[in-house]
């Protein structure tokens, strides 16, 4: 499946990855033992209270309620990762009902164009793109991306919710069902074709996640690409297969690094699977996400079916995505 | 007939004498924090009871029922502050020092004291706060409002000066 060089690359990405993995969770050891001084700190404290006052019925019973809890409760996992996108595609996060997202991406041109190019930074495509969640399950998403003129129109839903207690979930699960329309002008050098159905593609995607601790996030997404008319590009099939894997691995409280590829099962002639590496910075109201791609659209197809440049030859696109979330329709219960 | 007129005096007796407890699992407790940006939360699921004759009180509440209007906020505040994932409660377990100045069964709003431990993020402090309970018709309401040093509970970085030092807590319990 792999050349050789793309090995050696991917070996070098995953032991820095673990390397990253390890020292998190030293740091997590390090959070335990603190917590562990504290809370024998508060059972001190609580023992002189009761000294104190006689009857202790009421503390007793809060005791075996903290103990006992724990089991007749679900709590759900969340922030699995830290916005709706990984990189290009999505992740298993919605945006919460009545939530506005604009989201802003950037991809510049190829690091190999080197310095004349200032490494790419002359170049830029961008989507722009609001997102809405209508309720907190189902959400909605349009833009429209300056690559190949596309406009893009997607809806995802939750299905299953990671969760622990009461109802124990091992996984969450999404599907999204996302649209793109290519308006770019007909090429009659390329034997475009005119009518505008035959540039429609649609993919479904599974989204399969798991948190595996609050240091480490990882999921599988099985795809389906859909092109209405593929002819320009491939005369036998009009539906191409992926499985794209994604992770997150926290750095520090406000910084991950995210990492996301598609491997393709089924290929279009001429094209390389997609690789990207991100950092993921919060700040108070929204979430900064570097990155570096081989890929340069910022839509399923292009991404996963679509992507043309390679890691091995420095064809890395450098780009980032801002977001900014308005709160549309205040949540009912909020009493102030 | 007298002996039981008496039986039923001294079963009143006894019925006004012995202890009630006060509960609810649908108290509210909000807190804000906001320095620059609102930050303000409200948790409408908090678990209370207390003794009317010991005054003895407790509260419980879950941190991941806090609501904020923000989700990322939400989000932050669970993940970064409080970890909830490890510390997934809060509670409160005290006393009302003056209990004895209420008449739970004469409407009206009474002054109070509680005081005793707070635990937040595992980390357990003393606090006193005056507050009131009000007896309307049967129902019993506990309100106050008392500010913590977040310093005091919460260790690590803060967002610039986005964040308040001390936050606001209002208490607000129907009891039955």
């Amino acid at each position: 499946m792999f050349n050789h060089k793309k090995n050696i690359i991917f070996t070098i990405l995953i032991f820095a990855i673990t390397l990253v993995q390890i020292s998190a969770k030293a740091q997590n050891k390090k959070g335990k033992k603190e917590s562990e001084k504290n809370s024998t700190k508060s059972k001190q404290t609580t023992t002189v209270d009761t000294t104190i006052k006689t009857s202790g019925d009421l503390f007793a019973e809060l005791d075996q309620q903290n103990a006992s809890n724990k089991q007749s409760e679900t709590d759900l996992t969340t922030a699995t990762f830290k916005t709706t996108r990984l990189i290009n595609g999505h992740s298993i996060e919605n945006v919460a009902k009545g939530l506005l997202d604009v989201k802003i991406s950037h991809r510049f041109g190829t690091l190999n164009e080197g310095a004349y190019a200032i490494w790419g930074l002359d170049a830029a495509t961008m989507r722009m793109g609001v997102d809405y969640g209508i309720t907190d399950r189902l959400m909605v998403g349009i833009g429209r991306s300056e690559y190949q003129k596309t406009y893009d129109g997607f809806f995802k839903y939750r299905i299953l919710r990671q969760s622990t207690g009461k109802v124990n979930m091992p996984v969450s699960v999404s599907y999204v069902a996302s649209m793109h329309w290519k308006t770019i002008h007909f090429d009659a050098t390329q034997n475009d074709i005119v009518h505008y159905t035959d540039r429609l593609t649609y993919a479904h995607q599974l989204i399969i996640a798991r948190k595996m601790s609050d240091y480490f996030s990882l999921q599988i997404v099985p795809t389906l690409v859909h092109y209405n008319n593929s002819a320009p590009l491939n005369k036998y099939s009009n539906d191409y297969y992926s499985v794209g894997i994604g992770a997150r691995q926290r750095i520090t409280k406000r910084v991950n690094l995210t990492a996301e590829y598609f491997p393709r099962i089924t290929k279009l002639d001429g094209y390389v699977n997609s690789f990207s590496l991100g950092l993921d910075i919060e700040t108070g109201g929204h979430v900064f996400q570097l990155n570096f791609s081989n890929s340069t659209g910022i839509n399923e197809r292009a991404v996963i079916n679509e992507t043309k440049d390679k890691w091995e030859d420095g064809g890395i696109h450098f780009g980032f995505n801002i977001a900014r979330v308005f709160t549309i329709k205040k949540a009912k219960k909020l009493g102030w | 007939m007298k002996i039981f007129l008496a039986s039923i005096f001294i079963l009143l007796s006894i019925s006004i004498f012995a202890q009630k407890t006060y509960s609810t699992k649908t108290g509210q407790i909000s807190f804000d924090a906001s320095a620059t940006v609102d930050i303000k939360a409200v948790n409408n699921q908090v678990d209370s009871k207390f003794i009317d004759n010991t005054g003895q009180m407790i509260f419980s509440l879950l941190i991941k029922s806090f609501k904020f209007a923000n989700g990322l906020m939400e989000d932050h505040f669970n993940e970064n502050y409080m970890e909830s994932t490890k510390f997934p409660k809060a509670d409160f377990k005290g006393y009302i020092t003056n209990i004895a100045s209420v008449n739970f069964s004469k409407n009206g709003t009474y002054s109070v004291n509680a005081e005793g431990t707070l635990t937040i993020h595992g980390v357990a402090k003393k606090i006193s706060t005056p507050g009131t309970i009000t007896v309307s018709n049967g129902k019993v309401t506990i309100k106050t409002l008392f500010k913590i040093k977040l310093k005091d509970f919460i260790t690590g970085s803060y967002i610039g000066s986005q964040i308040a030092e001390e936050a606001a807590i209002t208490v607000n319990c129907e009891y039955q």
